[in-house]
């Protein structure tokens, strides 16, 4: 993988920039994410607001915070975040992904430190963060405690780790993987193994078991009349959001 | 940003802003006030001089503003200023009328303070604003506003947008930058238009004579609608013993009238005004508005976003339009407001589509029973007047349903922004 997009040549430059394109469309081949940010963004800032006592309605609120994104993908949390005023690294471990959301930074005008790499790598190059993002990643890695781990390493002492991923009973198999990938075509089929699907409470367990205290879980519902996501304290039957803080 | 500094750098040819505000009449004024309490700056360009807009015989028009315009006003601090020389709506009086017999009819629908839940604390159904006022309230809290650069005389030339951001060259050669485009330009917007969004609608073939009346009588706060053949006739409380009316006729009637001297006018004035006030005679200067209606087909495009009149040009037969804009205003400012707490872009296709969702089959709405009301009323067929003498008094004994025109009148009805909540 090349290093910046500096070394690339301008045909892979205009490929990049297509893909930034599809990724960025609300109404493409990305819409469930772009459907679902609103709430995932919502749950986000308020609880790093929360953390470090920020005020979300004034300027940079999030200025002097460094915070990480894994599974950066086109860029669509680390940019809220980079826009926020914090200092944001992206990573993904899917090459591809870098140049993309690279591109579209920059022509946002947005500073953010896009790379390939894996949550593994950085914690052994001994990486710090203030907050870590770990959205919808848990239920595709093959050793949720080791990667859960990584996750605490990366964090300083007292630091925010969000996490959130799909619960795993039967409601969760219709929606996330008969509904989202071959109802819906949301999804390309195979995006989900429903086996490794996690509960909240196995969830909990894993994190406190990582060095993670849970301090917050929240349900993210598809409302099908609003066709819209909204955050609800009760249900977590699908997909749900967590908060838990580094041990020390 | 501050006013110096940004002054200083429009002097360097390109300027970048949050937002860019194409036509500064009320809606867009509101706007760049709104915007500022959530901390974004905006570029607010009009193509008129700035003392063209600011002397007082600008605009003859008086608005019946609904409580939440009210609210929207309080909000942006604005109301305490104006609030001297507004009058209380207490009462809607709507009744048929023909020229030359008078409009006295019985009051077929009459609608009260009494009936909202939700009205004022001293009983107003809403509130009559004279333009000249609320004008001049807008453009001193705009050029007193840090967060808010004006400029007048300030014509555009080309304008575009993409992915990241919009972009708009003014006919001096300034080019500015902003993350959104807003037209605010009223009915013929040419921002809507260069972006290439179609409209719908027609000439009404009426034209509104407004002007404002001195009467003998007191008016007791009580607005009046009458219908009648040629167009409607709306004669709204002022402070005093004043009030406006807006005077509907065809565009040949209209041009004739007002083109008489004042006794004349008068003359033809008074048997369609009726003598319930007393004595009439003219207290102020004549304006005429040819009344069309334009939709625009979408309310966004890319990095844009349509308000007030340039989205929807409608009928002023119920006294909407301004409402109607203001709401926009207020859920424009609700939907940037939190895209930004979010670190959203502002001006990304998704979050102006949640605007454009909240706005546009409300006012679609709003378009259309103004423009259904003002061909039922504006013929003299018996059998119309039949069905509507009817109609009136169905609405009149039904309780929830003209509760529900009020409260659809008094904008308290439907998802209220949260500049526009009490
Ligand atoms: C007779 C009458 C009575 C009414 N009574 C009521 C009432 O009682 N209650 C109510 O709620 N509403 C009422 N309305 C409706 C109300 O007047 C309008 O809805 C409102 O004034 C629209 O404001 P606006 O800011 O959207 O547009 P406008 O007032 O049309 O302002 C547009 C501005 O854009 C500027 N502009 C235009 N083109 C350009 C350009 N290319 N570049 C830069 N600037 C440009 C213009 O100079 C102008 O300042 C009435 C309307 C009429 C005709």
């Amino acid at each position: 993988m090349q290093a910046s997009t500096g070394t690339v040549d301008a045909a892979e430059v205009a490929k990049f920039e297509a893909m930034a394109a599809e990724w960025w469309d609300p109404t493409g081949k990305f819409k469930p994410l772009h459907m679902m940010n609103p709430v995932r963004l919502d749950y986000i800032t308020r609880q790093i607001a929360g953390e470090f006592d920020r005020d979300l309605t004034g300027p940079a609120p999030f200025a002097g915070l460094r915070i990480l994104d894994i599974g950066c993908g086109g860029g669509l949390l680390s940019e809220p975040m980079a826009r926020l005023g914090a200092t944001v690294v992206g990573a993904d471990a899917a090459p591809r992904n870098i140049p993309v959301a690279r591109i579209h930074a920059e022509k946002s005008g947005l500073t953010i430190d896009y790379r390939h790499t894996t949550a593994e790598a950085m914690a052994a190059a001994g990486e710090q963060f203030d907050v870590v993002l770990n959205m919808e990643v848990v239920e595709h890695v093959s050793d949720p405690l080791a990667y859960l781990t990584a996750c605490r390493q990366l964090l300083r002492p007292g630091g925010l780790h969000l996490c959130s991923t799909i619960n795993r009973n039967a409601k969760s198999y219709l929606m996330a993987i008969i509904g989202a990938e071959h109802v819906m075509r949301w999804l390309p089929k195979g995006t989900h193994d429903w086996t490794k699907f996690i509960t909240p409470e196995e969830l909990f367990d894993l994190m406190s078991r990582a060095g993670l205290d849970p301090v917050d879980r929240k349900g993210y519902v598809f409302n099908p009349v609003s066709w819209s996501w909204s955050i609800s304290d009760r249900d977590l039957s699908v997909n749900y959001v967590t908060a838990s803080i580094q041990r020390g | 940003m501050d006013n110096p500094a940004s002054r200083r750098i429009f002097a360097v040819m390109t300027h970048h802003t949050d937002i860019l505000i194409v036509g500064g009449g009320l809606n867009g004024a509101a706007l760049a006030l709104a915007l500022s309490q959530t901390g974004l700056t905006s570029v607010l360009l009009d193509a008129a001089p700035r003392v063209a807009m600011t002397t007082p015989g600008f605009d003859g028009r008086s608005y019946a503003l609904a409580l939440s315009s009210v609210r929207l006003l309080r909000n942006l601090g604005l109301w305490s200023r104006l609030a001297r020389d507004a009058q209380p709506i207490r009462e809607i009086r709507v009744s048929d009328g023909r020229a030359g017999e008078g409009p006295l009819s019985p009051f077929f629908l009459q609608f009260d303070s009494a009936a909202i839940d939700e009205s004022a604390a001293d009983g107003a159904m809403g509130q009559m604003v004279e333009d000249r006022h609320l004008r001049a309230a807008l453009m001193e809290a705009v050029a007193a506003d840090p967060r808010i650069n004006a400029r007048f005389d300030a014509v555009v030339a080309a304008q575009s947008g993409d992915a990241h951001s919009a972009q708009v060259t003014l006919t001096d050669g300034h080019v500015i930058t902003a993350r959104l485009l807003v037209g605010a330009d009223g009915r013929r917007s040419g921002t809507a238009d260069r972006a290439g969004i179609k409209r719908t609608g027609w000439d009404y073939g009426q034209t509104a004579m407004v002007c404002a009346i001195g009467h003998d009588r007191a008016h007791n706060g009580i607005a009046h609608q009458f219908f009648m053949p040629p167009g409607p006739l709306a004669i709204l409380p002022l402070t005093g013993n004043r009030s406006s009316i807006v005077w509907s006729e065809t565009h040949a009637n209209a041009a004739a009238f007002n083109a008489l001297p004042e006794d004349a006018y008068l003359a033809m004035l008074r048997p369609r005004f009726g003598d319930f006030l007393g004595e009439i005679r003219l207290a102020g200067a004549r304006y005429t508005y040819p009344l069309t209606l334009t939709l625009a087909n979408s309310f966004v495009a890319a990095r844009l976003a349509l308000v007030g009149d340039a989205a929807h040009g409608i009928h002023p037969i119920a006294g909407q339009g301004l409402n109607a804009g203001l709401r926009d205003v207020a859920a424009l400012a609700d939907v940037l407001e939190q895209a930004r707490a979010r670190g959203e872009d502002i001006g990304a296709a998704d979050v102006l589509a949640r605007y454009q969702q909240w706005r546009r089959f409300e006012t679609t709405a709003l378009a259309v029973t103004t423009d259904l009301t003002n061909r039922l009323f504006s013929n003299d067929n018996p059998l119309l007047r039949a069905v509507r003498d009817i109609g009136m008094g169905v609405v009149n004994a039904t309780g929830p349903l003209k509760r529900a025109l009020q409260r659809e009148a008094a904008g308290v009805r439907g998802d209220l922004p949260r500049l526009m909540r009490g």
